[in-house]
């Protein structure tokens, strides 16, 4: 395909094209992702493309169905839903006359999408709307030709044309017309108060399949001939294969081969079972390659490079050393996070064919194009030999975004020469991660006169420190002087994106932070909040990311709704506003004393992510947020040992389960601006929250996670609950 | 190998499989009902929920011995068409979030909800305890559990 580096305002003609199906109807071909890039590089040659070269589709056919070919991965974020919806609220059609399908099925190019980040909606908005409104748009030109009349005189309603005399035109009568008509520019979007699907409840599109147990996810996918591959890894990071004696291996009935990659093994059988018993039974010998490293020495590493004075420094205004300086009382303190893994429930798998002509690939991944482009170049093939497909993904939460399963099975499927699938066990999931990292925090507040004067965040990691933006979220721009400091440690372990990268403690750390310093400054708690971002109004500085009135409104609505310092005797409450994802959230935990313990009964969680596309999928997602972030802050847990995970399988490593999961109670801000993140934005403030109330009810405050690691710190003393 | 000779959803079925291997790997890599899924193999995770003889167990626990000559139900025999009270409250209450998990706990509600068409939250909450759902989705699940057993009763 011809590209050009250029940035585009939005052209329609740049990304859209259209033609009559052979069978009837029209189809409108579009590349959603490329368009949904800000900055997009567009294909110039609109003659030369074929519909090979697109990755989503509309199709109407002459009944007037319509068919939306979503091209998004699912990870459960709903978006297979919203997307299309999004589309069929400007082309002005019946939400329960479109169908919904995946939509790559039948190009043999892989194509350009990705799930992560909270941002398929955000950059989606725009480009989605404005395709629904073109095909629209297409329909009524086509219409209007027909009756010679002005476009401007006909209407739409629900996939009706209808012109000032009265008349009626179905979209599938005009079809054949429309497929003919130049791509007009500049069409018209709808005013949102004119919004008929988004904003209204739709179900899941794949809620049928799902309740029936149809073979939807990529541990699902079979092909003919297909055989399975379980893989042996090294045990501990910062191992090495030395040898390997695979004679019992071999003996199982069942297995095919066994064959060594790298530092790995993999073992070939008829069926799973077969390949991972087979597996258990290879008796290989591991040396030391580099340190074996444990969360004791992670410990004491992180906490002197806090202590320390090897920083770079991400963002710092005014001067906080003269702050400090000057200040009649200092406030710091130190919080401390494991690594975590992901835990998908669907444990990672994949599936290659590598054949002298081809590479076909399937399964669940996040990043499908570059994960094609990787095995490309791994195997050394043309990149139009490589197709992709993608499935259902049981979870992602940004391990997925990590292609290093479906090399593994490329690798293997080349050396065996047979479609294989590479599936992970529960322990392979566990013990062979992408974590997220272990992370200390230090924040250091100044105090003059009563007034925070300096605010000093230190951060060190293992591998690898908060991104750009971060250090523009609150309280950047509400504190004069103000510093970001990170310093990381390059560890052997494997680390990565895991939901909410980063904010997913440090949310956790400032809130308990922000809590402590009014408690220091003798303030009200949320006071403190607001008469912070009061600071930011007005600011001139367009580094800040989060929008000071967007938070303030939050902030009240939670106040309000979670009924803050009106409890009845006995419920203890902690309070939390965050950004991040370009979302604006506050949350109110809920916590009461039982036989002594802090439970948390209860969440309240108000969101601003702009315009709610589909609230059915929203709240779910908001809920699952909020349930997932208490989970992790109170059992996650991660420890290593001599390079090895401590922890392989749900007998050591505890999530979260039913009966530990407070009531949720989302809040939609209702306004009309653009929608942002959502399936990132309520996990950070939750533990937070939690560990306010805490403290509320126990007088102790907790500074690590996972928070039931220290009992002696979730407890109330007896003699209070007596007394 | 052995062959083992049992009822899947009604039908007699007959296997060529080896002693150790759990049920669900029958189930899903030998006669290729993959609705019934794996999270953990060990017991703990809810995934691999199937009904035997009407009662909810762990198919990746139950070796093919311990089935012989039984009756077992998968999601995809669970009704002909998604029509069983359990999977319509699933559909109303739209609880699933990826989606991975939920046959298992379709199957497990199934199940809890014949023996206890009446039961309160605790019953539900401890019924539905050994169903991990990583998207945490638990709130969704009570309520359609809820609303399945009012279908039901
Ligand atoms: S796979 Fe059987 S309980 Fe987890
Ligand atoms: S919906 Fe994803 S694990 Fe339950």
């Amino acid at each position: 395909m011809t590209t050009k580096d250029t940035t585009i305002t939005f052209s329609r003609r740049a990304f859209m094209r259209t033609s009559s199906l052979a069978g009837g109807g029209l189809i409108i071909g579009f590349n959603l992702f490329q368009a949904c890039k800000p900055k997009a590089a567009a294909p110039i040659d609109l003659a030369s493309l074929n519909y090979n070269d697109f990755n989503a589709f509309i199709k109407i056919a002459d009944n007037g169905a319509v068919t939306i070919f979503s091209p998004n991965p699912e990870i459960g974020q709903g978006v297979k839903t919203s997307m299309p919806m999004i589309i069929a609220e400007e082309l002005d059609v019946a939400w329960s006359n479109v169908h919904v399908e995946q939509g790559i099925l039948d190009t043999h190019n892989y194509t350009r999408q990705v799930a992560g980040g909270s941002q398929s909606i955000r950059f989606g908005w725009e480009p989605l709307r404005q395709t629904g409104a073109t095909a629209r748009q297409m329909l009524v030109n086509a219409a209007a030709a027909r009756w010679g009349v002005d476009p401007s005189e006909c209407t739409t309603n629900e996939g009706v044309i209808t012109n000032a005399a009265g008349e009626s035109l179905g979209y599938g009568e005009v079809v054949k017309e429309a497929a003919a008509m130049e791509v007009p520019d500049n069409v018209k979007l709808k005013a949102i108060k004119d919004f008929k699907i988004i904003g209204k409840d739709a179900a899941n599109v794949d809620i049928d399949e799902i309740i029936t147990g149809k073979p939807l996810f990529g541990s699902d996918y079979k092909t003919p001939g297909m055989v399975y591959a379980s893989v042996m890894r090294p045990p501990a990071f910062g191992q090495k294969l030395e040898s390997f004696d695979d004679t019992e291996t071999r003996s199982v009935p069942g297995v095919i081969d066994v064959l060594k990659f790298g530092e790995k093994i993999a073992v070939l059988a008829n069926d799973t079972w077969t390949a991972m018993k087979a597996k258990e039974l290879l008796k290989a010998t591991w040396k030391a390659d580099t340190t074996l490293e444990s969360t004791e020495d992670h410990d004491t590493i992180l906490l002197g490079l806090l202590d320390g004075n090897k920083f770079e420094t991400l963002r710092a205004d005014g001067n906080v050393k003269k702050a400090f300086a000057e200040a009649d009382k200092i406030l710091e303190r130190t919080y401390e996070s494991p690594f975590l893994p992901h835990n998908c429930l669907e444990p990672m798998n994949f599936y290659a064919d590598v054949t002298e002509e081809k590479v076909h690939l399937a399964g669940p991944i996040q990043t499908p194009e570059r994960t094609a482009m990787m095995i490309a170049e791994m195997l050394d093939r043309d990149m139009n030999q490589v197709h992709l497909e993608m499935t259902r993904m049981g979870g992602g939460f940004g391990r997925r975004l990590y292609g290093d399963f479906a090399m593994e099975a490329a690798e293997i499927s080349n050396l065996a020469r047979k479609p294989i699938k590479v599936i992970f066990s529960r322990e392979d999931d566990m013990a062979d991660g992408i974590y997220r990292p272990a992370i200390k925090y230090r924040i250091k507040a100044a105090i003059k006169d009563g007034k925070v004067t300096g605010y000093h965040l230190k951060e060190a990691a293992i591998n690898s420190n908060m991104y750009g933006l971060i250090p523009n979220f609150f309280p950047a721009g509400a504190i004069e002087n103000y510093q970001v400091d990170v310093a990381k440690y390059n560890s052997n372990i494997t680390t990565g994106a895991w939901r909410a990268p980063y904010t997913n403690f440090l949310a956790f750390a400032e809130q308990s932070f922000f809590d402590e310093l009014a408690e220091t400054l003798e303030t009200d708690k949320v006071q403190l909040r607001l008469d912070l971002l009061q600071n930011v109004k007005g600011s001139k500085d367009d580094r800040i990311q989060y929008s000071p009135e967007r938070m303030e409104k939050v902030i009240k609505m939670a106040v309000d709704k979670s009924g803050w310092g009106k409890q009845p005797e006995g419920v203890f409450q902690g309070f939390v506003n965050y950004y991040c994802h370009n979302s604006h959230v506050a949350e109110v935990a809920n916590v009461v004393v039982e036989d002594g313990t802090p439970v948390v009964k209860k969440i309240t969680c108000v969101v601003d992510c702009g315009i709610v596309v589909n609230p059915l999928g929203a709240m779910n997602q908001a809920e699952g947020g909020v349930i997932d972030g208490v989970g992790h802050a109170m059992f996650g847990d991660f420890a290593f040992k001599d390079g090895e995970p401590q922890a392989k399988n749900f007998d050591k490593y505890r999530l979260i389960r039913m009966s530990e999961a407070p009531e949720v109670d989302v809040h939609f801000m209702k306004n009309e601006f653009s929608p942002t993140g959502l399936g990132e934005p309520t996990l950070p403030p939750a533990g937070g929250a939690i560990a306010n109330a805490m403290k509320a009810a126990t007088g102790k405050r907790l500074y690590k996670q996972p928070f039931t690691k220290y009992p002696e710190l979730m407890s109330v003393p007896q003699k209070e609950i007596i007394g | 190998m052995p062959t083992y000779q049992f009822k899947v959803n009604g039908e007699s079925r007959t296997v060529d499989v080896s002693e150790d291997m759990p049920l669900l790997w029958v189930l899903r890599d030998h006669l290729d009902l993959a609705g019934t899924k794996y999270g953990c193999g060990i017991a703990l995770c809810g995934s691999c929920t199937v009904h035997l003889d009407g009662i909810a167990v762990r198919s990746c626990a139950l070796t093919m011995s311990m089935v012989e000559g039984k009756s077992i139900t998968t999601i995809e025999g669970l009704s002909k068409d998604g029509s069983h009270p359990v999977q319509e409250a699933w559909k109303e209450i739209d609880v699933p979030q990826c989606g991975y998990c939920q046959a298992g706990q379709i199957m497990t509600a199934s199940a809890f909800l014949e023996k206890n068409p009446n039961p309160n939250a605790e019953e539900i909450k401890e019924a539905m305890d050994g169903n991990i759902c990583r998207c945490a989705s638990y709130s969704r699940i009570f309520k359609a559990v809820e609303l399945a057993s009012t279908k039901m009763a």
